[in-house]
């Protein structure tokens, strides 16, 4: 009966790399630790500190009472079965409707898109529902908000759980006036009987004695879903819920939450990676009025009534660190160095018989250099204990429920006894799955016996925040005297395997990814390898087309004859840039490039138009053209935004973004360092999405930046001649 | 540093902090005056996150003492609405959607409240000029210009980027 429901609602967080976590080596209290465990399963009571996931830091959410002990012991929705209606639909008296996510929204758009999923089966207008999300006190555990995974499984699985609390009212409504549920309907809120002509709202019906029990029961899994066709919510463009307390800086991040008696903390950083402290005086800090300083293993940190004197109290311990430093790779010989550490070294291409007997072999090596996040908000985090013993932290993440573990682990408390709230916050990239800052300010703020503030610096958040990985690519390829792809050998070391095999018809294939030894603290980031793989592999594409003497256009669609959805965003990328035309007609230092890529199960391409600066080879990206397909367009407008400011996004690595480091130290720890996409650099931007009602809806937020820096590589090709294959992407001199 | 009184005008309302005078106003607004719209995002005068405007002009609070606005007016983003009367900037930044996370919209607006001051009718490129020193990392860039525009009453500026 699942119309639309294309998905079922198992979790795969198994897709995301996993992130190099920071390993706390605090001392643990024992006798803390039995206390806790000892008091029991006891769930953190919903009060009123849940006010800062409230839009405007104001009212409390729905009237929700706390404590109902609805999500017993633990066991989440991330892999596990279904939360209980009631889990996910909170009815009060007044007729508020609270809808519960443990997805965060940090910029992409979950919370006008789940909104909508909810509103669409509830049959209620957008404003009628507030979205409480990733209290982990309060929600159930939808998964890491990562992997573009909110659409492909939250979606279905806030419809699912809300279509079934319709259900279930429309059954009070039939048995309160003993009436034949199927002539009911179900229209803003209230369940209609239209010939008796009579109305109960959801409200009167969710007070009935048996309303509770129903409620307290898994959705099942013949639930109607709204079939897209009768879409009035989903599918149409909606603007972020909340969006008028960030125009008038009412919404409070993690960064902005303040709670009483609250202190400003500071970390000792190592002066390089790899180094250890090996001894340090606290005494400067401790005397300085109002300061607490903490020492526990290798963390050292500070806490004080303003930042201002905890950067001073830092200073002051600061100077008396002793440090034992050890070596570290240089950025200027990554690629060798992580050529050289591959796992198992580098694999030998197995198609040596069609190499041998090939028309043309091509093989060519690509690397991408390290890049961070840098999300507008740094790391920051707000912790506070409670008396007995619970803890409550306010921060930036995209796991919720993950960094709770984390600080349970780390401070040998049980689940229960940590409760996790994410403000909406200042974007991720995919650079905040873990929760170092977190344990950091709880560390800090169980030395204060107060709560204390932690909001990473600039420098820290690009020290130490983990990178999105540095990597080599060698591709290999032989063609036939048609021009036709015979054989394909891809093998990326170190950056990831997302997106590493081919979309493209080849007679052999085989795509490798390869593990190394990285220096650098390295994880996730938005779109993955998909970035590198797609960039390494689009532009092998373009060297291939110009050995076979083909159009690159035409030589792609070629070998696409077998994905229907990637050839038909290529072809209409293709033919919004005027493709055929602009690739003929060549011009002085100017040039035009095309891409395309799949992954996450959605589909770009796009074309570049770019002008080099002779002078001092400088690339200018003039104008893009991108199409994009992800099955039924949930929220068009998100979605538009989504795919302007990948594009955007994705110039920074292309053109300029590169993390320097030397003997330890990231060289490139500030923004007058590290050239971040501005104002300046925005060329003409033209999305086109190709609204594919009939395929499920994919995730998007990380898709629509794999295929830009190849297009530009491309580009800047056919504008000069030299093939670039190193990302970011950069013109000798005298081009 | 030590403690000094220093009197201001914050949001048209007279305030006096008693803080070492080369604390960050950045510091001030947020810690002292629980002003917490304007931001932190770098600390050295680069992203603009932190911008308010001091007697009219846009400073970077982050990098502006806050001895050097004793006896001037600051205005922060929590000052530009007259009630629940959104600014006519704040208007066009929620009309075009203008943010994706949000976080540098704050400074975002105090910009184009500069810029619209000095030059009620900018043209693009001197809107990208006049932005520049403003970062958006969700990099909603297209958006922002649409949002500039709309609040210099051009409309028309839209098929500049999307057509």
């Amino acid at each position: 009966m699942n119309n639309d429901l294309h998905t079922t609602n198992s979790l795969s967080i198994i897709d995301e790399p996993a992130v190099d976590r920071v390993g706390f080596d605090f001392a643990v209290d024992r006798r803390d630790f039995l206390r806790t465990l000892g008091a029991g399963l006891l769930i953190v009571v919903s009060g009123g500190s849940a006010l800062a996931q409230v839009p405007g830091g104001g009212r409390q959410g729905g009237g929700r009472q706390g404590g109902s002990g609805r999500r017993g012991g633990g066991g989440g929705f991330a892999g596990g079965p279904p939360p209980k209606i009631s889990a996910r639909v909170h009815i009060a008296q007044d007729g508020t409707v609270t809808v519960m996510t443990g997805k965060v929204e940090c910029g992409q758009g979950a919370r006008a898109e789940l909104t909508q999923a909810a509103a669409e089966e509830l049959r209620l207008r957008i404003d009628r529902v507030h979205l409480l999300m990733a209290d982990t006190a309060n929600v159930p555990d939808d998964g890491m908000t990562a992997g573009s995974r909110s659409t492909p499984s939250t979606v279905p699985a806030i419809r699912q759980g809300c279509a079934a609390a319709r259900d279930l009212l429309v059954g009070l409504a039939a048995k309160r006036w003993n009436a034949d549920r199927a002539a009911l309907t179900v229209r803003d809120g209230k369940v209609v009987d239209a010939k008796a002509n009579r109305e109960l709202s959801y409200a009167d019906l969710a007070s009935a004695p048996d309303a509770a029990d129903l409620f307290n029961q898994v959705p099942g899994r013949d639930v109607t879903i709204t079939p897209v066709k009768d879409w009035a919510v989903l599918g149409v463009p909606t603007p972020r819920p909340n969006g008028r307390d960030l125009v008038t800086g009412a919404h409070h991040y993690p960064s902005d939450i303040v709670r009483p008696g609250m202190l400003y903390g500071k970390v000792l950083r190592a002066p390089s990676y790899g180094a250890k402290l090996t001894s340090i005086d606290l005494a400067p800090a401790k005397a300085m009025t109002g300061v607490v300083a903490v020492q526990d293993g290798s963390f050292v940190g500070v806490a004080a009534p303003t930042s201002y004197v905890a950067e001073e109290a830092l200073a002051a311990i600061e100077k008396t660190a002793k440090w034992e430093t050890a070596p570290h790779p240089s950025s200027k010989t990554i690629f060798d160095y992580l050529r050289d550490h591959a796992r198992g070294g580098m694999p030998a291409n197995p198609f040596a018989d069609e190499l041998a007997k090939a028309a043309k072999s091509f093989k060519q090596t690509y690397h991408v250099a390290y890049v961070q996040h840098a999300p507008l908000e740094p790391r920051a985090a707000v912790a506070e204990w409670s008396p007995d013993g619970k803890l409550t932290v306010w921060t930036g993440t995209q796991g919720p429920f993950g960094v709770r573990g984390e600080l349970a682990r780390t401070f040998g408390l049980s689940n229960e006894n940590v409760r996790v709230i994410v403000p909406d916050f200042g974007a991720a990239f995919g650079g905040k799955h873990s929760g170092e800052c977190a344990v950091e300010a709880a560390r800090l703020a169980k030395a204060a016996g107060k709560p204390v503030k932690l909001r990473w610096t600039r420098q820290e958040e690009f020290t130490w925040a983990y990178f999105r990985p540095a990597g080599v690519i060698e591709a290999q390829a032989s063609l036939d005297d048609q021009g036709n792809l015979t054989s394909w050998h891809f093998v990326n070391v170190n950056s990831g395997p997302s997106s590493i095999e081919t979309p493209y018809k080849a007679g052999k294939a085989r795509s490798q990814f390869v593990g190394s030894e990285p220096p650098l603290r390295q994880g996730s980031y938005r779109g993955l390898a998909a970035t590198a793989n797609t960039f390494a592999r689009e532009c092998a594409m373009d060297e291939l087309a110009a050995l076979a003497r083909r159009d690159p256009l035409e030589f792609r669609l070629a070998h696409l004859a077998n994905n229907a959805r990637l050839h038909a965003v290529l072809a209409e990328a293709a033919n919004r840039f005027g493709w055929s035309e602009r690739a003929k007609n060549k011009r002085q230092n100017i040039g035009v490039g095309l891409a395309c890529g799949t992954e996450k199960g959605s589909y770009v391409a796009t074309c570049a138009e770019v002008a080099i600066d002779p002078s001092d080879g400088k690339i200018s990206v003039k104008r893009i053209v991108q199409t994009f397909e992800c099955g039924a367009v949930i929220n068009p407008a998100n979605l538009t935004a989504q795919n302007q400011g990948a594009i955007c996004m994705a110039l920074g690595p292309a053109l300029r973004e590169e993390i320097r480091f030397e003997n330890g130290r990231i060289l490139t720890d500030a923004f007058s360092d590290y050239a971040v996409p501005r104002f300046a650099d925005v060329p003409q931007v033209e999305v086109h999405l190709i609204d594919r009602k009939d395929l499920a809806s994919a995730g998007a937020g990380e898709t629509p930046l794999i295929s830009v820096a190849p297009a530009i590589a491309n580009a800047v090709h056919h504008a000069t001649g030299h093939r670039l294959r190193e990302m970011p992407l950069r013109l000798p001199k005298q081009a | 540093m030590e403690s000094t009184p220093i009197q201001f005008s914050v949001n048209r309302q007279d305030r006096t902090v008693t803080t070492p005078p080369d604390r960050p106003l950045l510091e001030v607004l947020r810690e002292d005056l629980q002003l917490t719209g304007t931001k932190y995002g770098c600390g050295e005068g680069q992203c603009g996150a932190c911008s308010v405007l001091v007697d009219g002009k846009r400073v970077f609070s982050c990098k502006t003492a806050v001895s050097k606005v004793a006896g001037k007016n600051v205005q922060t983003i929590e000052g530009l609405a007259d009630g629940d009367r959104l600014h006519p900037i704040q208007e066009a930044f929620l009309a075009e959607g203008a943010f994706q996370c949000g976080y540098c919209t704050s400074g975002m607006i105090m910009a184009t409240v500069a810029l619209l001051n000095e030059k009620p009718q900018p043209t693009d490129d001197e809107i990208r000029a006049g932005m520049n020193r403003n970062l958006c990392r969700c990099c909603t860039y297209p958006k922002l210009l649409d949002a500039v525009r709309h609040a210099a009453g051009r409309n028309s500026g839209r098929a500049e980027v999307g057509r």
